[in-house]
């Protein structure tokens, strides 16, 4: 007996996924997804983002790695409420370890929630995790080929941050290449090149999250 | 690891789907194939997806069942021309008049299109 299913492979995470975010929103917490390579600058530039938000505006973190707690005790250190998740081997976060740390977290309501997701360019693109947009970290020491090598993660990314912008000329990064390539599979998204060490380019970045946000 | 969890999900449902339309006594159904649809722009490889699905399958009602996998070539639009092509790797442009051309979401297809499901009383004839 032959059975249509025509049914979407990950469609209970989606739905636990569309669950947390509900509830999210419902507390006013707007949650981004921060997905990017292993030593792409995720962790700094959330510091960074932290820093541009000031006292005024509560933000919290979610760490996802595969073994330690190395970026969670360094936002700890920075005064940043930070929470660690230690798949042990999964290659990507999913809705129902988010259910499960939010359940142990106080999260302030009208927070802002950034997910930083295990380094990793192909797995976390395929799933949602209650969030309100992904937005991939790319550094200019990976290379300016990517977008091409890797299309799914900055097509399914509402922005790209390039990172580390100072370090372009050394690692003769072909900015013109990485643009074009990332204009055909993100034509509407925008790109903010930054300097996490010093602080450049992180301004406009949240400027822009919180025109989405609003 | 990619393949690993979306293989459990696969197993996970087509077993439920399974026990949904068993009868009981000798109307138990088993899964005989799965059918899938997957763009390649996903990355989720034939041997990978078949070893885990496989070992995933193993002790359940999902056991032996053969794979079916369509793969679904990414297709790319020009926004110039208007044409619609597949992707050549490390270029984006457009074959026909050079333009920059952007992805659809032809190709990055992920699911289950159907499943056969044979009763234990099927196959003892």
């Amino acid at each position: 007996m032959r059975v249509e299913l025509k049914r979407a492979i990950y469609e209970e995470n989606d739905a636990l996924a569309r669950e947390i975010h509900e509830d999210l929103s419902s507390r006013g917490i707007f949650t981004i997804n921060v997905l990017g390579s292993p030593g792409a600058g995720k962790t700094s530039l959330i510091t960074r983002i932290a820093e541009c938000l000031g006292d005024k505006e509560k933000l919290s973190v979610i760490e996802g790695d595969v073994a330690s707690d190395i970026d969670t005790r360094a936002l700890r250190e920075r005064g940043i409420e930070a929470y660690q998740i230690e798949t042990g081997g999964d290659c990507h976060l999913n809705a129902p370890m988010i259910r499960a740390i939010l359940g142990k977290m106080a999260i302030a309501d009208g927070s802002w929630l950034f997910i930083e997701n295990i380094g990793n360019l192909i797995c976390p693109a395929e799933f949602v995790i209650g969030e309100d947009l992904k937005v991939v970290v790319a550094s200019v020491a990976e290379g300016s080929d990517k977008p091409y090598k890797y299309p799914s993660v900055f097509a399914r990314s509402a922005a790209c941050v390039l990172t580390k912008v100072d370090l372009a000329i050394p690692v003769d990064f072909d900015e013109a290449f990485f643009r074009s390539g990332y204009e055909s599979v993100a034509p509407n998204a925008p790109l903010f090149p930054v300097n996490a060490r010093s602080g450049e380019g992180v301004e406009g970045f949240v400027s822009w999250l919180r025109s989405v946000r609003s | 690891m990619h393949e690993a969890s979306a293989s459990e999900a696969i197993v996970k449902m087509v077993a439920q789907e399974a026990r949904s339309r068993s009868v009981p006594g000798d109307g138990s159904m088993r899964v005989s194939r799965i059918s899938l649809v997957v763009g390649e722009a996903t990355g989720y490889m034939r041997e990978s997806l078949e070893f885990y699905v496989a070992a995933s399958a193993k002790g359940t009602s999902v056991e032996g069942a053969a794979l079916d996998i369509r793969y679904v070539k990414p297709l790319m639009h020009c926004p110039s021309c208007g044409s619609e092509y597949e992707r050549v790797r490390f270029s984006f442009a457009c074959p026909d008049c050079g333009a920059q051309g952007v992805l659809t979401k032809t190709g990055s297809e992920f699911y289950i299109d159907s499943i056969e499901l044979t009763s234990r009383a099927e196959a003892a004839v």
